[in-house]
């Protein structure tokens, strides 16, 4: 037992021993009024729990959010009441879109004040109702304790997400005994029965054109080894969702890549043509599909989820499996017969080898232009199989997705499901920080203008994080869209800023280069790579590259764009 | 497009109400009727929703109320198992020419009448949700003044919430 057990403690104080109490050693935040009764006890317990201050509570949000994704672990994040507690809001809709555990706790004003307009004074729990897994407004000293116990449980069990806590700064001064309890179990998971892993098992045995489409669920879960063993047993062929990205290794033969609309060609006719699908720990989400009416008409699809809800949400399915999707997932590899199928890996190569083709001849028609492939193939060379990547949100982080090659769960921090630009930044630091290993960010000059204060973070801590901004002047992405279905009516989407990247790295204290080349580019890069710190690379590519194979909103696989040439 | 009901068994908290009406704002489902009030364990509120839409949307608002961490259970409560009511005051015109027909409704619906002044007439009717619609047809001829119905509260006969 500790030697503070059974002792009388302060709210604030109950907060920082609860935080140690479920095993955070770190914390992201920004301080301010309501919660400076927090910082103190921060300041006293320094040397049992690690503070991370960033420029923004955005950043620290992301941050919180990049260290679970490249750990596991539930990313804490602190801010004060109003402003600070509003600028959270875009990170935990981030989490909760991609089903990230984090846990935030806010101050707010006295609860004598709560109602009044009081100054700094906003109903966080209920702006953040719908973007949060759950919340909780304390009022009594006595639940104090046991609430933030819970809120690590909900973020981490099941299907995770971010739980916000809200506590106005009387809690935080009143005073009530405080015990251990420990680290609280993982709320117990249904499990699937034995006649729906059967059914599964002979939907399996019948098909003779598998694909295993593996999402952000597999992805936080450890299964690579049974998804491998899935795959050769039955002769199928992997794909994944954005978030399923760093789920396994990508250079493993039967992965096909990302499917949807910026998927690979091989991966998304693979869905196409298969005539039974395995979702596992997936959505089905519009960017995978594009259009769900037209969705693997040909095949049966069944879906392993740990969330109810998500069964016949986007796409209808045959067999919807809840409960733990390792444990379902490795019931049926021990089920399912083993079987060659000849056919559908011929099928599968044809794909491979025309995707493959295209990427040739378009590399072939760039000559020594600085294609963002080209940028790719050096950071794959360079990297080690535990960088860590992050990107921001636009062309650079499809390109990050079709072109990097992981290695390894969670070294991916991106954000999927809300598309959040800004996010990259944090994210990387958050990431580093928690996993200890390099990370690269990617980002464009759009994305990476949103909130770059964090810059200083980076500086601050030293935190070995790469930056390379995909720099080509415009916003990419909208522009890809304008080009292609607004007659190239450019609204807003020419930057046309003066920034100079390299004299910002100088003023905020890091390393900046600018490269043209990729001779140039990997020499930075590879300084970059050894470098104690935080190191930027301003990276010029043309403002008309297209992120390809494209399906277009609405449409489907046939509907493939897959070369610009035949599209523009 | 059918009509069903839905009861769900919840926390009797702070905020419980809001985070479900919430969770049908943000999934774009309209409610037709919403009641709650606090049961026997005065822990526990039981709210009753009823719901206009197809399986589809059937499905998905059962699944999502169960995610919700107040939510203890929720259930579809099978219509021919079900007994249901509805209970409405609806306020008309005290006239010479309105004033027997009313009673005569009231009479024949077993509505009350719980309010009589000079100016207004004021009934009680309680029955399903049928009924209801039925009287205010009758009333509505002879001028409505306001009315409100508390939505419909319902009960399984052979199955309880709490088992």
């Amino acid at each position: 037992m500790h030697k503070d057990a059974q002792k009388t403690m302060t709210g604030a104080r109950i907060v920082i021993e609860t935080l140690i109490e479920q095993q955070v050693t770190d914390v992201f935040g920004y301080p301010g009024g309501q919660v400076l009764n927090i910082y103190d006890e921060l300041y006293l317990a320094k040397d049992r729990i690690r503070h991370i201050l960033t420029a923004h509570e955005q950043g620290a949000a992301h941050a919180a959010d990049g260290y679970s994704r490249a750990t596991g672990k539930v990313g804490v994040v602190i801010a004060t009441s109003g402003p600070g507690a509003t600028n959270l809001v875009t990170g935990l809709a981030t989490a909760m879109l991609d089903s990230i555990p984090m846990v935030a706790i806010t101050g707010n004003v006295p609860t004598s004040l709560i109602g009044k307009d009081s100054f700094q004074e906003i109903n966080i729990t209920g702006i953040t109702l719908p973007i949060t897994k759950h919340n909780y407004f304390v009022t009594d000293i006595n639940e104090l304790a046991d609430t933030i116990r819970e809120a690590f449980q909900i973020a981490k069990s099941g299907r995770p997400g971010p739980v916000l806590i809200d506590i106005p700064k009387d809690v935080q001064v009143a005073r009530c005994e405080f015990c251990y309890k420990g680290v609280v179990p993982f709320v117990e998971q249904h499990e699937a029965s034995d006649e729906e892993i059967d059914r599964a098992v002979e939907l399996l045995n019948e098909c003779e054109r598998p694909y295993i489409y593996i999402g952000g669920g597999a992805a936080g879960a450890a299964m690579t080894k049974d998804i491998i063993a899935l795959a050769e047993k039955i002769d199928g062929y992997v794909g994944c969702t954005f978030m399923g990205l760093s789920a396994m290794s990508n250079s493993y033969e039967r992965f096909l890549g990302m499917q949807g609309m910026h998927g690979a060609y091989a991966s998304s006719m693979a869905n196409k043509e298969a005539d039974l699908i395995i979702g596992v720990g997936v959505r089905f989400s519009d960017r995978a599909t594009g259009n769900v009416q037209k969705y693997a008409q040909n095949a049966k699809i069944i879906q392993l989820d740990t969330d109810l809800s998500e069964i016949n949400k986007n796409v209808k399915v045959d067999i919807g499996i809840i409960g733990d999707i390792v444990s379902s997932f490795s019931r049926i590899l021990n089920r399912c017969e083993p079987k060659k199928r000849p056919e559908w890996t011929a099928m599968i190569n044809e794909f491979k080898a025309k995707g493959q083709e295209v990427r040739r001849q378009e590399e072939e028609a760039a000559g020594d232009a600085l294609t963002p492939k080209k940028i790719f193939d050096v950071i794959n060379e360079v990297k080690d199989a535990d960088t860590v990547i992050a990107t921001d949100v636009g062309q650079h982080q499809m390109w990050t997705a079709q072109y990097v090659t992981f290695e390894r769960t969670r070294r991916f921090a991106s954000s999927g499901g809300l598309g959040t630009m800004g996010y990259g930044l944090g994210g990387a630091i958050g990431a580093q920080i928690g996993s200890g290993d390099r990370t690269v960010l990617i980002t464009g000059d759009g994305s990476f203008g949103m909130n770059l204060n964090e810059l200083a973070t980076a500086v601050s801590y030293r935190t070995p994080v790469v930056i390379v901004i995909l720099n080509n002047g415009v916003l990419g992405m909208v522009r890809q869209w304008q080009t292609l279905f607004y007659e190239k009516r450019y609204s807003n989407t020419v930057l046309e800023r003066k920034t100079d990247f390299v004299k910002l790295a100088e003023a905020f204290g890091l390393p900046g280069v600018r490269v043209t080349t990729q001779e140039e580019f990997r020499k930075a890069f590879e300084t970059a790579m050894k470098h104690d710190g935080p190191y930027l690379i301003d990276t010029i590519i043309d403002k008309d590259e297209f992120v390809l194979p494209m399906l277009p909103p609405g449409g489907s696989i046939d509907d493939i764009i897959i070369s610009k040439e035949v599209s523009v | 497009m059918n009509r069903f009901v839905i009861a769900a068994y919840v926390e009797n908290k702070y905020g419980v109400l809001t985070r479900v009406s919430g969770l049908f704002m943000r999934k774009g489902f309209n409610i037709d009727s919403l009641t709650v009030g606090e049961t026997d364990d005065p822990a526990y509120s039981r709210i009753t929703i009823t719901h206009r839409g197809d399986d589809y949307a059937k499905e998905q608002l059962i699944n999502q109320l169960k995610k919700l961490y107040n939510v203890k259970n929720v259930v579809l409560l099978e219509h021919d198992k079900t007994v249901e009511r509805e209970l409405m005051l609806v306020k008309v015109k005290n006239s010479p020419e309105n004033r027997s027909e009313v009673m005569a409704a009231a009479q024949v619906y077993r509505a009350k009448i719980i309010d009589y002044n000079p100016k207004t007439l004021c009934v009680e009717v309680t029955g399903e949700p049928s009924k209801i619609d039925a009287f205010i047809e009758v009333v509505k001829p002879l001028g409505i003044i306001e009315m409100c119905r508390t939505g419909v509260v319902a009960l399984e006969r052979n199955r309880s919430i709490t088992e």
